[in-house]
């Protein structure tokens, strides 16, 4: 018998985790001399308030969302993708190398082709990691944690000795040319007398990202692919006996996986830097997991997760700019919430099972 | 014999959540007497018994012993209060001395040496006196199981257990080492122990118990005396209704060699030799019961033939051959030749636990065209055919949307065999068929396999249930150490032949043992003539 109706465990223990995390938070503003209330308040005037507040908490929403989806599709095959900044790093390369060289004549097509560019550059990075696992069994985390730190060297190295404009100073590519750059959500939706989004970085890559949302739910429960990840994730020995090569699965997966960080490149790099700057990726790959965990490796969980986290990020940005918090504070936050629904989730689920019983048993 | 139980338990009740696994349970347990409790699975006897060892707390109920309360909250109290558990998995460290074992947790002090010393002298005493003999110095990974369930209750004993609590002593026993087992067993009651076997078969339940207690759907339905009661009423008690013990079959008529097996090698991941040239061939409409105690071959056999492990040799289906490595030998491949396969293990290989039932009942065939839509899985079709299948096989509940960890071992089993059998196959490896599942679920099953012998399909059937092996097959061959013993017919055999071919002899000793088999083959022989006459 299942313990809890299955809403509760998707809605309820998450949400009870981030209000424990926000009454930690809330105990750690108090210690450090600010209101709690008005940071609370001023967090949600400066990311939901305003429309430029949205395009901020939006953009940021892209980013965890991409990565969200590459941890949270690993976590389907029983892997665990801590390479998700690494990928999305080597995803911005990607992108960068088709911007700068390739004569697109309109910004969609750019998209298209740097869209595959971000996929397979993400993917190919997470392909020697992969394989690593499948077939010499070295642990994927392990391997992911030291390929971010290869990936960041890769980055450093190229830009600085190879796509660096002569002259330049700062470690990053040449301006992207102007029919690569995409659409802000200010040039979509502001009109001449409500000027929208004015000012903020949010661009068409939040619909790719929505899409790919949707695609990975397609994939995950629809197709013989989804069925097979699932099913090697919950047993390998099972997967075995039916057939399913888990070498295969973990490598295709893993690709997937690292595609999905590879195009979180588009949004930060494409879409606001318009080039490639040391560090685009600002630990987006770390939130990832947090995202995933908080969504249940479910995709729309994810983008509610990522849309709280772009909240987070952007509040917290305010929070520094008008107060005497720091803006350390929301690492401290999210670390909190990463606490409370991945280490501590039972923490919550089972005194939440215990009511549950206990209600059913009136009830009857 | 004094009067006061050993054991008593008053009203114990114990709920899992929703699930009342123990209802208002009382017994009283006289001492120096074998008592056995017997129950499906899922009856609620282990619940019980952890209850009684302190592993759970009971939610209403009293615990007894020798006639004062006692509250056991974990196994320290139960120790000191004189129980002592054997486990049916063995809770040893391998890499430590048999000495080391039975004092771990019992030392006298910090210093190792005097506790090993007094540990000794006990233990040549005890071995004395209850035929307990082990080697104390050998390292328990060096042991056999029989040997190693010995040190279980010399632990037990070590402790000064009066009361000694066995869970299914026998499965992992060969039929020699569970007569010594039972030997012990006797010697213990001789000398004043109480002791409480809990298990599933009903031989035993009659060959050694004086009591003996059924539970079902965690009640406790009956207490009686064993020379009072017959295996056929304690079916009827434990299910709930009348059951066949035996299976009903007409004589095979085998054909033509269906499945071909030649001089199988195979290598397991730490370089073990596990199959040293196995041959079997395996005729349509026939089934093979492959005998042999647990780890003698017979899982690594069942996963080459399946396709999941390399191999060496040759293996030919319908005279056409298989690869047994690389290309073309995983086992969706092995599917598709017409191989079917219900591994040994539902749980962990048979079933994806958390998917739902029809989902597990396209597991291994779901590339089949028929299962797809274009780019997605067709999954109202694979529903509908799911909730069909379910209804023929009796799946209970019913609900194709349930998921497969919340089905009961018997249902679970029912879901991979129609999966397995619907698909039609040539020839059809069974592993532990009826591990894990009710008395009533077994008697459903074996009728399929026979139903599906009748069809023509040859059958490979794995147990180390030797009363399964002779309800089910035409033919008997036994497995030791990756090797084939040899090959008997069921009419012509016993369960001492086949108990010595198991142990690896494959030419009786001189002595009483084949003079008992002698004597055991005549008896028979004279009670069918005189059936037949």
């Amino acid at each position: 018998m299942d313990r809890m109706p299955a809403w509760a465990d998707a809605v309820l223990v998450p949400l009870i985790s981030i209000l424990l995390a926000a009454l930690l938070s809330a105990l750690v503003i108090l210690a450090i001399g600010e209101s709690p209330v008005e940071a609370l308040l001023l967090m949600v005037d400066g990311a939901l308030m305003r429309s430029t507040g949205w395009g901020y908490t939006l953009y940021y929403a892209t980013n965890f969302i991409f990565t969200g989806l590459c941890v949270a599709i690993a976590f389907h095959a029983s892997l665990f993708n801590i390479g998700g900044e690494g990928q999305a790093m080597i995803g911005g390369l990607g992108v960068a190398l088709v911007c700068l060289f390739i004569p697109f004549p309109h910004w969609s097509i750019a998209l298209l082709v740097a869209t595959g560019a971000a996929a397979l550059f993400g993917a190919g990075w997470a392909l020697i990691p992969a394989w690593l696992q499948a077939r010499r069994g070295s642990h994927i985390v392990i391997t992911t944690i030291m390929f971010n730190f290869i990936a960041a060297a890769v980055l450093n190295y190229v830009l600085v000795n190879l796509l660096r404009p002569a002259g330049a100073m700062d470690p990053a590519t040449a301006p992207f040319p102007a029919a690569t750059h995409l659409p802000s959500f200010h040039d979509m939706f502001a009109t001449a007398d409500n000027p929208l989004f004015r000012g903020s970085p949010a661009n068409v890559s939040f619909f790719l990202a929505v899409l790919a949302c949707l695609g990975v739910w397609l994939l995950i429960w629809r197709t013989r692919l989804g069925y097979e990840i699932r099913a090697m994730g919950f047993s390998e020995s099972a997967a075995r006996y039916a057939g399913i090569s888990p070498v295969r699965i973990t490598v295709i997966t893993m690709l997937i996986s690292g595609g999905l960080a590879g195009m979180m490149a588009l949004n930060t790099t494409m879409g606001e830097a318009e080039r490639l700057v040391m560090n685009a990726t600002e630990g987006a790959g770390f939130i990832g997991i947090a995202v995933a965990l908080m969504g249940r490796s479910h995709p729309l969980g994810v983008l509610l997760a990522a849309l709280l986290f772009g909240f987070l990020y952007q509040g917290g940005a305010e929070l520094a700019l008008w107060t005497n918090i720091p803006r350390e504070l929301i690492t401290v936050i999210q670390a909190l919430v990463i606490l409370f629904t991945g280490a501590l989730g039972n923490m919550v689920r089972v005194p939440l099972e215990r009511m549950f019983v206990a209600l059913r048993r009136r009830a009857s | 014999m004094s009067d006061i139980p050993a054991i008593e338990l008053k009203g114990i009740s114990k709920a899992f959540g929703p699930v009342q696994a123990n209802r208002d349970i009382s017994i009283r347990v006289m001492p120096g007497t074998i008592h056995g409790i017997i129950g499906e699975n899922g009856a609620g006897k282990s619940t019980l018994m952890s209850i009684l060892y302190g592993f759970y707390k009971a939610d209403a109920g009293e615990i007894h012993v020798n006639g004062t309360r006692r509250d056991i909250t974990d196994s320290q109290a139960a120790i000191a209060a004189g129980i002592g558990m054997v486990f049916q998995h063995f809770k040893l460290v391998q890499n430590f001395t048999v000495l080391e074992n039975i004092i771990l947790g019992a030392e006298d002090g910090p210093l190792l040496r005097p506790s090993l010393a007094r540990a000794r002298g006990v233990l040549k005493s005890l071995a004395e006196e209850y035929e307990l003999s082990v080697d104390p110095d050998e390292l328990v990974e060096n042991l056999s199981v029989g040997h190693q369930q010995r040190v279980e209750i010399l632990k037990a004993l070590y402790r000064q257990a009066d009361i000694l609590i066995l869970d299914e002593p026998t499965g992992v026993l060969t039929p020699a080492e569970a007569d010594h087992l039972f030997r012990i067993l006797d010697n213990l009651r001789r000398e004043g122990k109480t002791i409480l076997l809990i298990t599933h078969k009903l031989r035993e339940i009659m060959e050694i118990t004086d009591t003996v207690s059924v539970m079902r759907r965690g009640q406790m339905t009956a207490t009686v005396r064993t020379a009072d009661t017959s295996p056929e009423e304690l079916a009827e008690l434990m299910v709930g209704r009348k059951v066949l013990l035996r299976v009903d079959k007409a004589p095979a008529t085998p054909g033509r060699v269906l499945l071909e097996v030649e001089n199988l090698r195979h290598v397991d991941a730490h370089g073990v030799e596990r199959l040293k040239g196995v041959s079997l061939q395996l005729r349509a409409g026939e089934i093979l019961g492959l005998a042999g105690v647990a780890g003698n071959g017979q899982s690594e056999l069942l996963e080459v033939l399946g396709g999941y492990a390399a191999a060496k040799g040759a293996v030919r289906l319908n005279g056409q051959a298989l690869p047994l490595a690389g290309p073309g030998s995983d086992a969706g491949a092995r599917r598709a030749a017409g191989l079917g396969h219900v591994p040994e293990d539902r749980q962990t290989e048979g079933l994806i636990m958390p998917y739902t039932a029809w989902e597990n009942t396209v597991f291994g065939y779901h590339r089949d065209p028929r299962y797809q839509r274009g780019l997605l899985m067709d999954n109202a079709a694979i529903r509908a055919e799911a909730a069909d299948k379910m209804a023929r096989y009796d799946v209970r509940p019913p609900d194709p949307d349930l998921a497969a960890r919340n089905f009961s071992g018997g249902n679970q089993q029912k879901i991979v065999l129609a999966r397995e059998i619907e698909r039609d196959p040539e020839v059809l490896l069974i592993g532990q068929p009826t591990r894990g599942v009710d008395i009533g679920a077994i008697e459903f099953i074996h009728k399929e396999i026979v139903r599906l012998r009748d069809r023509g399909k040859a059958i490979l059937l794995v147990s180390v249930e030797l009363d399964e092996i002779f309800a089910l097959s035409d033919r008997i061959a036994v497995i030791f150490d990756g090797q084939i013993m040899g090959e008997r017919d069921p009419a012509r055999t016993n369960q001492t032949e086949l108990g010595l071919l198991m142990a690896g002899m494959t030419e009786m000793p001189d002595g009483p043992l084949v003079e008992a088999v002698d004597a055991q083959m005549a008896a028979k022989a004279a009670r069918e003539a005189e059936h037949h006459g």
